[in-house]
């Protein structure tokens, strides 16, 4: 698609006799000027223009009174026309969904939260009964936080700021108990230490959950468990062993990055390529070559070749076209400003679209603490 | 000599059960004396950029409000500063809570599209693959 600036043909000059100094400017031409204004204007509203050497239009700028002849009041309804969510893959532990009609500011907020204020289970407190590991006590408590727990955090409260006990409330308990032994029944001459010595790597399908209280009834068996089991927590030698009890809090990403339930959560605009002239030949081919593969189709149109904007969505903006003095001129990178591309990867503890759902609710929560602090402001 | 510079500070608190008497502000609302109440700075407590910046937005589409804009005080502080100034006696607390309740609609209805959207991927992977067995 290429752009044609200043509208229709302009009109060809007419020939005047001396002494006539009038401008000939017929209306079309007129119109074609508008229609450009209108253009640039469009432009600075809904695209990030990414120029050879910096960014434009950044900045939201949609607001009531910046643009004469546009309406930029909050309108619920006219935000819920355009407003929609797509979802382009979803599996157990990622998701990649499109979030069109929204403000960078609320989309941000959702990541944001994401990253760091949804809740989730993480050891804590670890009680130390013996280690004669070379794993040193404190780096040993420091992996075990790391460790992602598969418990919903919406079936438990926060720990009282005070409370060193914990209840089945708001704690899980878990043992880690291993000890380190030689193999009797090895070969004479074996160096594997896979033969050599039993129970020399700590997995963390060696966790085992304690329950507390009532929890038992509550959680099936093997519903409380770490998420993978296969993490390696710490290596032993024979006489070695390591035994713990661990404790379990409900916790947020601010608190401590153990607590974020995300792998992580990203988004980026999607990409708009727009050709200003058409295309053709070699170098259309080597227009293909400067983007990401998929993205500029070269089509046989009439024995010649030509270049097509075919998905836009796969480039990753290398700006390689800049760098070609011959194609830049003809093309024009930019990307819509309101069209987000979310990719949330879970850590496991919960499903990626729950994880997104528990988000807004968080957003909602906050607005809602302060409606009712005005409230109870205002009856003062 | 302070006295033009009298801050009027109203706090609002949260009784939290820690303590006895010990109040955890949530919201404070400051503004300079003698000036009706159309230009306030809220302080909002334990809040960041995620709050800050989508309420701003929101404010700043209400064409009622002449200015509006946030900062984090320190970085070592968690609260923001919000200022908003309205055009003519509108008092600034009508906008802070529309644009609250604006910013709960908006996520609302995000909530409902997103899970009315990922209902429709799940059943049409479902009939997917219904129809391949």
């Amino acid at each position: 698609m290429f752009k044609n600036p200043g509208g229709g043909a302009l009109p060809r000059r007419r020939r005047r006799t001396a002494g006539t100094h009038a401008p000939v400017c017929c209306p079309n031409h007129v119109e074609g000027v508008k229609m450009a204004a209108a253009q640039a204007v469009q432009e600075m509203r809904t695209r990030v223009v990414l120029g050879e050497f910096g960014v434009r239009n950044v900045h939201t700028t949609d607001f009531p009174g910046n643009y004469s002849g546009y309406d930029d009041a909050w309108d619920q309804n006219r935000f819920e026309k355009n407003f929609h969510v797509d979802v382009v893959h979803l599996d157990e532990n990622s998701l990649e969904f499109d979030m069109v009609g929204i403000d960078a500011a609320i989309a941000n907020a959702f990541r944001r939260i994401l990253l760091a204020e949804v809740p989730t289970m993480a050891v804590e407190k670890v009680l130390v009964y013996n280690n004669t590991s070379i794993v040193q006590d404190e780096i040993l408590a420091h992996r075990l936080g790391l460790i992602p727990i598969h418990a919903d955090p919406r079936l438990f409260e926060y720990r009282n700021q005070g409370d060193e006990e914990g209840t089945e409330i708001d704690t899980l308990q878990f043992r880690l108990q291993v000890r380190c032994t030689r193999n009797p029944h090895a070969a004479k001459d074996s160096s594997d230490p896979n033969e050599l010595y039993v129970n020399h790597k700590v997995y963390t399908r060696h966790m085992t959950w304690v329950p507390l209280g009532n929890q038992a009834d509550l959680f099936p068996e093997g519903t409380i468990r770490p998420v993978h089991d296969d993490i390696l927590i710490a290596q032993l030698r024979p006489g070695q062993e390591i035994d713990l009890l661990m404790h379990c809090v409900k916790g947020i990403g601010k608190d401590h990055a153990k607590f974020s339930p995300v792998a992580t959560a990203s988004y980026r605009l999607l990409p708009d390529i727009t050709l200003l002239e058409p295309v053709e030949g070699e170098a259309a081919e080597e227009l293909s070559r400067c983007f990401s593969p998929g993205v500029i189709e070269v089509q046989e149109v009439q024995g010649k070749k030509v270049a097509r904007v075919a998905n836009p969505r796969l480039d990753t903006f290398s700006r390689e076209v800049f760098r070609n003095e011959k194609l830049k001129k003809l093309v024009r990178l930019a990307r819509v400003r309101d069209h987000y591309i979310f990719s949330v990867e879970s850590t496991g503890v919960l499903p990626p679209e729950v994880l997104v759902s528990e988000a807004i609710k968080v957003l909602m929560g906050k607005c809602r603490r302060f409606l009712d602090e005005l409230d109870a402001v205002q009856m003062d | 000599m302070e006295e033009d510079q009298e801050l009027e500070r109203k706090i609002s608190g949260l009784k939290t059960s820690m303590a006895e008497g010990e109040r955890k502000t949530a919201l404070e609302m400051v503004q300079a004396a003698g000036t009706d109440r159309h230009c306030v700075t809220f302080v909002l407590h334990e809040e960041d950029h995620t709050l800050g910046n989508s309420l701003r937005y929101m404010i700043m589409k209400n064409p009622e409000v002449e200015f509006c804009g946030y900062t984090t005080t320190h970085p070592s502080e968690s609260k923001i500063n919000l200022r908003i100034q309205t055009r003519g006696a509108l008092p600034a607390v009508e906008p802070f809570q529309r644009g609250l309740n604006e910013l709960m609609n908006v996520c609302q209805h995000v909530l409902d599209k997103f899970e009315a959207s990922i209902k429709e991927y799940k059943d049409q992977k479902a009939s997917r693959n219904e129809s391949t067995f």
